[in-house]
């Protein structure tokens, strides 16, 4: 039988999940913390709230942000003083972004991860990225190093667009 | 200054924090005077990477020693002689080639040390390890690719290349140095055996250079010194500038 208590629980619980997972990363506003899988687990034990996520990179500038946004989306819905807690380990990966997620990328113009990370990386040699505007596989890497840590810089010889590639790690 | 509970433990992430966040240092100075816009953002990128490592190992080392210091305070408010980072790191940017070549020299060694080092006994080693090994293959990707270019590129950058790798060669025998603290951690099954990376490092190194068209340098006699605090010029300069704000405004945040 569940109790009333237990309900509440449960709500509340929903409600604080909800709450930070609609936190938006401030460097790609089309995927929220949750896509992202930066969003690890929502605790609510009684009134504190404790938060736990990740970061993509170490030295990522939009973590202080993310804290930030998700107390004050957390004070709205209601629960003031929410804990933001962050963990390193297991290392985040772009294995966890979603379907959804990265069709959410592609259609904004960032060509989403390709295949699965964890590989060892070759001194040389880089991925076939197909561009997020025409889908033509003819690009060329410009940068492994993007507009943030997380992107490279790609260009597409077929339709001539420079684009932005979510790097697989 | 009380004795931490564990000093060897507290020693080995405090050095590990000076070398990334000393070359982090030394890859910003390159803000606003890299040669392309996409080198701009490489180099930044590749410096925060490391100063977001270095800041999770300062704070794991605060823990250890149990004193209440923080990361800004074993970044800002130790003094030359108390940073343990290795020469190599320290080593001014001069111009773009020394640049690369020093981050090839250390990215080819961290790679493989993170890698063995997410097998740490300590499990915040081993999760800081975790992430930073992915990033670590890109620092390495990326300068050797710098290194193919510039070797094989002009007689000019070729020349000022092989300049660099004869000018930085000496720092590269302090990588692979175990002293007391390493080895009684090494025994506890924390510390990385630094000595056993040295043929992946040499494959790298063989691998690049014989791709870039230049000579690997003959065999030399080493400098080393950085892990006692025995310094080059050079260090004293880079904390003056990186310290200069919290010591003439003790406490200050942004």
């Amino acid at each position: 039988m569940v109790s009333a208590l237990d309900t509440r629980q449960d709500e509340r619980r929903a409600r604080a999940r909800a709450a930070a997972a609609e936190v938006c990363d401030p460097e790609i506003p089309v995927l929220t913390i949750a896509d992202l899988g930066v969003l690890r687990d929502v605790e609510v034990a009684g009134d504190e709230v404790t938060v736990t996520i990740t970061p993509t990179y170490s030295g990522c500038p939009a973590m202080r942000m993310i804290e930030f946004e998700i107390v004050t989306r957390l004070a709205e819905a209601g629960f003031p003083d929410a804990q933001v807690r962050t963990v390193l380990s297991p290392a985040w990966t772009t294995d966890w972004m979603s379907q959804e997620a990265r069709e959410k990328l592609r259609a904004y113009g960032i060509a989403p991860p390709q295949g699965r990370a964890g590989g060892r990386g070759a001194l040389f040699g880089h991925d076939t990225v197909a561009c997020p505007q025409c889908g033509g596989t003819d690009t060329e890497r410009v940068s492994e190093f993007g507009s943030t840590a997380c992107k490279a810089l790609y260009r597409c010889r077929s339709c001539g667009e420079p684009f932005d590639y979510f790097k697989c790690i | 200054m009380a004795i931490p509970k564990d000093k060897a433990l507290f020693d080995y992430a405090v050095r590990l924090a000076d070398d990334q966040l000393v070359l982090g240092h030394r890859l910003s100075e390159w803000c606003g005077r890299a040669p392309t816009l996409e080198e701009e953002l490489a180099l930044a990128n590749m410096g925060l990477d490391l100063i977001g490592q270095a800041r999770s190992l300062y704070t794991y080392a605060g823990e250890v020693e149990g004193e209440g210091r923080d990361e800004d305070a074993l970044a800002y408010l130790r003094s030359e002689r108390e940073f343990a980072n290795m020469l190599l790191v320290e080593q001014p940017n001069d111009d773009f080639a020394h640049t690369m070549v020093r981050q090839l020299f250390h990215a080819a060694f961290m790679t493989p040390y993170w890698e063995a080092m997410t097998g740490s006994a300590d499990a915040t080693l081993s999760g800081i390890a975790g992430k930073a090994v992915k990033e670590a293959r890109y620092h390495l990707r990326h300068s050797a690719e710098w290194i193919v270019r510039l070797g094989d590129g002009t007689e000019e950058s070729h020349a000022r290349t092989r300049a660099a790798l004869d000018h930085l060669w000496v720092f590269t025998g302090e990588l692979f140095e175990m002293d007391e603290t390493a080895l009684s951690l090494l025994d506890r099954g924390v510390a990385v055996d630094a000595r056993a990376l040295k043929p992946e490092w040499d494959r790298a190194m063989n691998e690049t250079l014989a791709r870039a068209g230049l000579d690997r340098p003959g065999e030399i006699a080493m400098l080393s010194g950085g892990r006692t605090g025995r310094h080059s010029e050079h260090l004293g300069h880079l904390l003056a500038e990186m310290q200069y704000m919290q010591r003439a405004y003790p406490g200050m945040t942004w």
